[in-house]
């Protein structure tokens, strides 16, 4: 079921997405999407939960829910950045373990906004993903 | 000379082909020559020349496509050494860029001669690749790493320079011709003058001159330059060490294998003398004659053209960015390359460069490999750097700056 959630988040970006055909338009929006980021908790912003990228920071927590899900909270010093790990936030928070270590991502492909993962982008939105999925990976693993 | 730089870029932009390219749907604009700079057709069609008419491995050939190779090859030597003026060709290394450059000194001469009493002097405002082989050798050898420091303006603080010479007595001394980051120029003839006088060496890393400006080895003084091919409209993959023969020739090898060596037994090998002592293994033979043929070019050009069009660029640049509310220029030394490095209050230069980016133009962001530039000046992001090249118009620089105004008004 919660494969199923994170396909039909990842669509619902893409149709968001369709709107605009303009790079500028597309920014334009990710820099709104980044105000609405689930902020992690100021305490929380230290070195551990910081993922380093050569120009932009982005700090990433995660937590797992009652029912076994897992939540991220994070927050980038960059606007676009955070934009970006916002849409990551939003297609990957509340969905099970197993799917967020398993999921097929490739919504980022199918708008245009590949190239802020490649390693070389060095946003750390490459690495923000990794960590998201190996969190996942480790409590996947406590719960089987 | 003052006509010829006026209308520099209609002249020669119609060399360049990717300059008809678009971004993102608009038409490029390339600020980021200080990364690298795009290559004229000449020297596109020379390289495809060799490798499609007379391609051969170089120097011990019997054939005729060899001796093509090797004259071309060899030539491109020449030119370089014509270029930056040097008493001797063989003072002309061939090396994999800059930073293999420095490595083969830090190596080869560092690895002979420092000790653990000895200091090596750089600044702050070196590249990274003036300070990390610097820095390798002289943990190996227990020497200490000293840095000269920067003032606000981006100029090097030649008073410390003075009492650093004179307070460590560095063994070696290397600096910047001119500053990746901030556009600076260095007095770098009156820095070896004093460096000498001070007994240590010099090593000039003219990666950001030779581009822009005209180098004399023999008027500056310098016991080492290096610079890379890229930067200066040619190939990547390809640079050049310049060194005093006497130096050169008591230097050991660093690499070993075909090439650089007379005779080889299990019993002892004796090498190659100059240059080819330190050019181990078969070099980057299309990129050299495609280097040869950018210094051509350039010199067509006219390198005084090049330069005092670039001035001009940098005073139009600093002029209009100046009426951005919040920008703040870094480096605005009196002499400077075609680098303009900036910030702006409370926004990431990521943020800019990106929303540029979306707007067809090409720049950097972020610490431009030189970190420890970056803490001195407390610039923690980096900074957003537009750099020139001949080909640089006054209109692409005014709409980087209207690019910039919509950049800066979308994330506030």
């Amino acid at each position: 079921m919660s494969e199923g959630l994170i396909s039909s988040r990842q669509q619902e970006v893409i149709e968001e997405f369709e709107l605009f055909d303009d790079w500028m338009d597309k920014y334009e929006h990710l820099i709104e999407l980044g105000k609405d980021i689930p902020a992690i908790q100021p305490h929380r912003k230290t070195d551990d939960h910081l993922i380093k990228g050569c120009q932009s920071k982005v700090w990433l927590a995660a937590d797992e829910t009652d029912s076994g899900a897992v939540e991220f909270t994070a927050d980038s010093d960059a606007i676009i950045t955070k934009g970006l790990v916002g849409l990551m936030v939003r297609v990957l928070s509340g969905a099970d373990a197993r799917a967020i270590a398993e999921a097929d991502l490739h919504f980022l492909d199918a708008i245009g906004l590949h190239q802020h993962l490649s390693p070389t982008r060095s946003n750390g939105l490459a690495s923000m993903v990794k960590q998201m999925r190996l969190y996942a990976a480790a409590l996947a693993a406590r719960q089987s | 000379m003052m006509m010829a730089s006026l209308n520099l870029p209609e002249r020669i932009r119609q060399d360049f082909p990717i300059l008809q390219r678009k971004v993102h749907g608009k038409d490029l604009v390339y600020l980021d020559n200080a990364a690298s700079a795009q290559k004229p057709l000449a020297v596109i069609e020379g390289q495809r020349e060799y490798l499609s008419n007379y391609h051969a491995n170089i120097h011990r050939g019997a054939h005729h496509l060899a001796q093509l190779a090797t004259e071309a090859f060899e030539g491109a030597r020449g030119k370089i050494a014509t270029h930056i003026g040097a008493a001797h060709t063989e003072e002309v290394v061939f090396t994999g860029g800059s930073t293999d450059a420095i490595n083969l000194v830090a190596q080869a001469w560092g690895r002979a001669n420092l000790t653990s009493d000895d200091t090596v002097l750089v600044t702050r405002m070196e590249h990274h690749a003036n300070i990390v082989p610097w820095q390798m050798v002289c943990a190996e050898k227990g020497a200490k790493l000293v840095p000269v420091n920067v003032l606000e303006d981006g100029t090097l603080d030649l008073d410390d320079y003075a009492s650093c010479l004179e307070q460590h007595q560095p063994k070696m001394v290397g600096f910047v011709h001119a500053s990746n980051t901030l556009g600076t120029i260095n007095p770098v003839a009156e820095m070896c003058a004093q460096a000498k006088a001070a007994g240590a060496l010099t090593l000039v890393d003219g990666s950001q001159a030779l581009p822009h400006l005209n180098i004399d080895v023999q008027a500056i003084d310098c016991d080492f330059y290096v610079a890379t091919a890229h930067k200066a409209y040619g190939p990547t993959g390809l640079g050049f060490l310049y060194g005093k023969k006497s130096h050169l020739e008591s230097m050991p090898p660093w690499r070993g294998g075909g090439e650089m060596i007379e005779s080889v037994s299990f019993e002892g090998t004796t090498f190659n003398g100059l240059p080819h002592k330190f050019e181990a293994g078969t070099p980057h033979i299309s990129g050299g004659i495609a280097f040869g043929i950018a210094l051509d070019w350039m010199n067509g050009v006219g390198t005084e053209n090049i330069s005092h069009h670039e001035t001009r660029l940098v005073e139009h640049a600093h002029a209009a960015l100046g009426t951005l509310k919040g920008l703040q220029i870094i480096g605005t030394a009196p002499h400077k390359v075609g680098v303009v490095s900036l910030v702006v209050d409370g926004l990431h230069p990521y943020d800019l460069g990106t929303l540029l980016d979306g707007q067809g133009m090409a720049v950097r962001t972020g610490h431009h490999c030189t970190e420890p530039l970056m803490q001195h000046l407390g610039l923690e992001s980096g900074t957003l750097r537009m750099s020139f090249a001949a080909y640089t118009t006054r209109e692409e620089i005014d709409r980087a700056v209207i690019a910039l105004d919509r950049a800066i008004n979308m994330l506030r």
